[in-house]
């Protein structure tokens, strides 16, 4: 698979680690009244769909970015790639 | 019908002309007491325990493509019980002993053969690592025999004892382990539950469950609506999609693992190997091909291929432990979904819906729990407790705290 890197353009995914879904960019709020079981789905509980998923993948071999990679999980056809800070900050979180 | 030698000799001196089909194709009925999702492994291994030892047959598996055509068809086929924590390690022993007797069982040849297992290890932190270990599987009913290099040597003198980094220490021998036919596991136990009334239908896909009032009634599939007061899901690397019909989230990823065969070769391997330093086992098929594998390939897939970066890490390890194999060519290589959980260790429980059971969660190691998976998914079936070896198997237990991960990995399923 070639991830098509947004400043470094098309890299190896091998270069690359894989995390998982692009939902552990929304960690809960810890002080939440229901912080535990929050904690819990976002820990442990997964969409696992078939076709396209949005994921956290690490350039580890590269610039050490973060990428959310939008990829379909049966044919392996990458649509969309964008930086992990890009999206984190749309979805307003950190500054 | 019966199999046995005498049958076979009458049979070839006969022309072989009274061999029957090996089950029926009957059309689903309006309901059941119980219908299981997926004839992998586990769904007819679940099936049969149900009619052999909790005496119940008003029973059907519903498969969607044909029997055996996921997992228990594509597997490496290694059969071990060589486990650490007291959460596992009963389970897979007793899965361990109903291999032992499982073709007098069903009276099917599955080809099970007790070569044993050696997992390598390279450093005195890991040998230590497997001498503890090595008593876990002891004090739970298992053999382990911890060997140091020279007893390593008259089994596998091959090896490549003085590699530069990986040197080989010695190896955690369970001489009980080995190997067994999958599809013959699959087949056999298919028959053993057709002969006891069990229909098993195929081409049937289950495309949404009849869940009313928190209580699942049944099935909808690709043949029509099908009613069960109980329904026992078991798709493995299917488990997320199928249990997402039932507005389910699982603490399951599905990923690609890949398989590979050499072409045949005379006798070289005697048992499995695994390398202790990276991910790689082997063993030697009866037609003297050599199966291995590795990791999976570590991203969520329903694809069920793999791709080029973890066939090289495979073939590296292979090469790390017993360079000869790079001498031989590589055959045939495929990919099977796993249904990888998040401690490493499976499933076997209810679900919040009232009626609707689930089993999954087995990542690479289901082929060896094909039996006790089915036994302990059919006490829980008839009789709504857990059985006491797969007590822990429960779907709470990350919320509980009560995880079992051998690995000691974490959150992650690429990495258990
Ligand atoms: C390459 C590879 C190597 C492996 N090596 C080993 C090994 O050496 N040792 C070991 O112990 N384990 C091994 N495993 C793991 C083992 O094969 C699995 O854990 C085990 O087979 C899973 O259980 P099963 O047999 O029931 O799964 P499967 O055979 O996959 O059964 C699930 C069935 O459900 C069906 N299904 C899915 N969705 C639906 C639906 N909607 N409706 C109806 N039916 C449906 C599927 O078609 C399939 O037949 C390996 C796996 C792979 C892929």
């Amino acid at each position: 698979m070639i991830i098509n890197h947004p400043l470094l353009g098309p890299r190896d995914a091998s270069e690359f680690v894989y995390l998982g879904d692009a939902s552990l960019i929304d960690r809960p709020d810890w002080q939440a009244k229901d912080a535990q079981q929050q904690f819990h789905d976002y820990l442990y509980l997964r969409d696992n769909p078939a076709g396209a998923h949005r994921e956290l993948w690490f350039h580890e071999q590269g610039d050490r970015s973060w990428l959310v990679v939008t990829r379909d999980t049966i044919t392996h056809e990458i649509t969309n790639v964008e930086l992990a800070r890009d999206v984190a900050l749309q979805r307003g979180r950190g500054r | 019908m019966r199999y046995s030698g005498m049958k076979v000799l009458w049979e070839g001196l006969t022309g072989n002309r009274g061999w029957k089909p090996v089950w029926r194709e009957p059309e689903p009925k309006k309901s059941y007491d119980i219908v299981i999702v997926g004839g992998g492994g586990h769904g007819l291994s679940t099936a049969y325990y149900l009619a052999r030892e909790f005496g119940l047959s008003n029973i059907a598996v519903l498969e969607k493509g044909w029997l055996g055509s996921g997992n228990i068809g594509r597997n490496t086929t290694i059969i071990r019980s060589n486990y650490l924590l007291p959460g596992n390690e009963p389970f897979y022993e007793l899965s361990m002993k109903l291999w032992e007797n499982l073709e007098q069982d069903f009276n099917y040849n599955a080809m099970v053969s007790q070569r044993g297992i050696i997992n390598l290890y390279h450093s005195d932190s890991q040998r230590d690592a497997f001498a503890r270990r090595g008593n876990a599987m002891i004090m739970a009913g298992a053999d382990a025999v911890l060997l140091d290099r020279a007893g390593l040597e008259k089994q596998c003198p091959f090896l490549d004892f003085d590699n530069a980094r990986f040197p080989i220490q010695g190896g955690l021998w369970q001489p009980r382990a080995g190997t067994a036919r999958h599809d013959a596991v699959a087949w056999g136990y298919a028959r053993g539950a057709d002969m006891h009334g069990v229909d098993l239908i195929q081409n049937c896909e289950v495309t949404g469950f009849l869940i009313e009032d928190g209580v699942c009634k049944g099935v909808e599939t690709s043949r029509g609506a099908i009613l069960a007061r109980k329904t026992a899901v078991c798709v493995a690397g299917s488990s997320g999609r199928v249990m997402s019909k039932a507005g389910m989230r699982l603490p399951i990823e599905s990923h690609a693992l890949q398989a590979f065969v050499s072409e045949g070769l005379k006798p070289v391997i005697p048992g499995v190997i695994t390398f202790g330093a990276g991910h790689f086992y082997i063993s030697q098929s009866d037609k003297g091909g050599l199966v291995f594998g590795g990791d999976i390939d570590g991203y969520n897939t329903y694809a069920q291929r793999g791709n080029l970066p973890v066939v090289e890490d495979v073939c590296e390890g292979g090469m790390a432990i017993m360079p000869m194999i790079g001498r031989a060519r590589l055959l045939r290589m495929w990919g099977g979904v796993m249904d990888m959980s998040m401690d490493g260790s499976p499933f076997i429980d209810r679900t919040h819906i009232d009626g609707l059971y689930f089993n999954g969660g087995w990542c690479y190691g289901g082929f060896k729990a094909t039996p006790a998976s089915g036994f302990c998914y059919a006490h829980l079936l008839a009789r709504d407790e857990p059985h006491p070896t797969a007590a822990e198997y429960r779907l709470d237990r990350f919320i509980s705290g009560r995880m079992i991960d051998e690995r000691g990995a974490g959150a992650q399923p690429n990495l258990h």
